[in-house]
């Protein structure tokens, strides 16, 4: 079974028409990036997994789209719980104004959790699965704005793990960062992987390819080619795939 | 058109450009033979330092596009393909080289021609020459059926040298004052057969390049 599927999707803002029958199926502990021009639909999609399209108003969905073959869209499903299933990162940090401890405990507390040595292991284990342990480890009541960017980023990566997902949507999450953050995001989502299942928006082509296992090519709210990236970057089926990732697009 | 393409239009002009001197190598190498022309022969030898700065050059434009441009797909499988061509090409003009030295250094002034002829030395030559032709006409014209021809050709100078094998053993038998001169047009004969190797290599590229299917090691079953 996949981890996350869709079945002829589709999505509706009032009139526009931004995703179109989309099937996909994403298998667990993988990796996959969509790309595809501005307006394609690619974060629209992302989206669909945790719900955050609910927040727009007009919004229509047609189809399936299911996580560990559940339907999340079915009348009474807890959205809160399936936001703890599926976690999300943005294109910029978005840390709270709090400490850095606060902030990875942030989700857990919302939650009901009340156990502080529970608290303080889960905090140290998302910080160190986040690869920011040895940077934040003696300054853990200081701001999380006190941080650099990449170390921002990587801090709402932590806070997002700390709930324990198993799922995590990361919506271009390097796309505001340096080179060196930019590498240390890439190699964590490598780490990540063994354990999470992950889907990843990127417009950098290179970072799609370094970073995912399979890609899906987005253009006009329809899937154009999904299949393995090594097989999208070397040869891909269609000369429409082809002419966006050698940037011959238009 | 994008900042790639411009160099990889100019990457593949300067393949060509080295493409032709190395046919005019070969080319020079037979009338050398057959003629016995030591001033042709050193013309090769002049040729060949041009060669290899070609290679030098086009193998330094491979790594900086792959370095700066990180091309993906036919762009990808172009670069590659010209990376390995480079190679082909230069070790080809080592080849007519060879050929050029044997016809400097040969105190006679000719070899046997009856010999070359029983050999069918200058068919060998001429489809050797051919095949580089082709392969260099295929691939500026992106057509993959012109490639795959080239695999015939290199079956024929295949054969030709498996039959010069007795033949060159017989006439050392019956002439065995000749066994320099025989012996050493059997390493020539040996040169242009793999001359020819190198075209078919030339031509698992070019497919490559177009088609992305991979003919290396597939034997003789080699169809787009």
């Amino acid at each position: 079974m996949a981890k996350i599927e869709t079945l002829d999707a589709n999505l509706f803002y009032g009139d526009f028409h931004a995703l179109k029958n989309i099937s996909m199926q994403m298998e667990e502990n993988t990796v996959t990036a969509l790309i595809g021009p501005s307006g394609c639909g690619k974060s629209t999609y992302l989206r669909l997994f945790n719900r955050m399209n609910d927040l727009i108003d007009s919004t229509r969905i047609t189809g399936q789209i299911l996580v560990d073959g559940e339907d999340i869209y079915r009348k009474n499903i807890n959205v809160d719980e399936l936001r703890i299933k599926v976690g999300m990162v943005f294109q910029k940090p978005n840390p709270f104004p709090k400490s850095i401890f606060e902030n990875v405990a942030y989700g857990l507390r919302v939650n009901g959790e009340k156990n502080k040595s529970y608290i303080e292991d889960k905090v140290v284990q998302s910080l160190k699965q986040s690869a920011l342990w040895n940077e934040v480890s003696d300054k853990l009541t200081k701001s999380a704005f006190e941080l650099s960017g990449g170390q921002q980023q990587r801090l709402c990566i932590a806070r997002a793990l700390a709930i324990s997902p198993s799922v995590i949507l990361m919506d271009e999450p390097a796309s505001a960062l340096d080179p060196l953050s930019t590498a240390k995001i890439e190699e964590l989502i490598h780490e990540l992987k063994k354990e999470y299942t992950i889907v990843i928006v990127t417009h950098n082509m290179q970072q799609a390819s370094r970073v995912s296992d399979y890609t899906a090519f987005f253009y006009l709210g329809e899937l154009v080619e999904y299949g393995q990236t090594v097989e999208i970057f070397t040869k891909p089926k269609l000369k429409h795939t082809e002419n966006y990732i050698t940037g011959r697009f238009g | 058109m994008t900042h790639l393409d411009t160099e990889l239009i100019k990457l593949k002009h300067q393949l060509f450009e080295m493409w032709s001197l190395v046919i005019s190598q070969v080319e020079t190498s037979r009338e050398a033979l057959m003629n016995f022309d030591k001033g042709a022969a050193s013309e090769i030898a002049f040729k060949e330092k041009m060669v290899d700065t070609y290679e030098l050059k086009i193998d330094r434009e491979c790594e900086n596009i792959i370095a700066l441009y990180n091309p993906v797909a036919s762009d990808l499988r172009l670069t590659l393909a010209i990376l390995k061509i480079n190679t082909d090409l230069e070790r080809i003009g080592d080849f007519a080289r060879g050929i050029a030295r044997f016809v400097k250094k040969c105190p006679k002034e000719s070899i046997n021609p009856e010999l070359l002829k029983v050999c069918q030395f200058d068919d060998l030559i001429k489809n050797a020459i051919e095949m580089l032709n082709d392969a260099k006409s295929s691939l500026e014209h992106e057509n993959t059926r012109m490639a795959v021809s080239i695999f015939s050709h290199d079956d024929f100078l295949d054969d030709v040298h498996h039959n010069s094998n007795k033949i060159i053993a017989n006439y050392i038998k019956k002439h065995p004052d000749e066994i320099d001169e025989a012996l050493n047009l059997h390493s020539i004969i040996r040169k242009v057969e793999r001359i020819g190797d190198h075209c078919s290599n030339i031509a698992e590229e070019i497919v490559f390049y177009i088609e992305a299917k991979v003919l290396k090691h597939s034997g003789k079953i080699k169809t787009v």
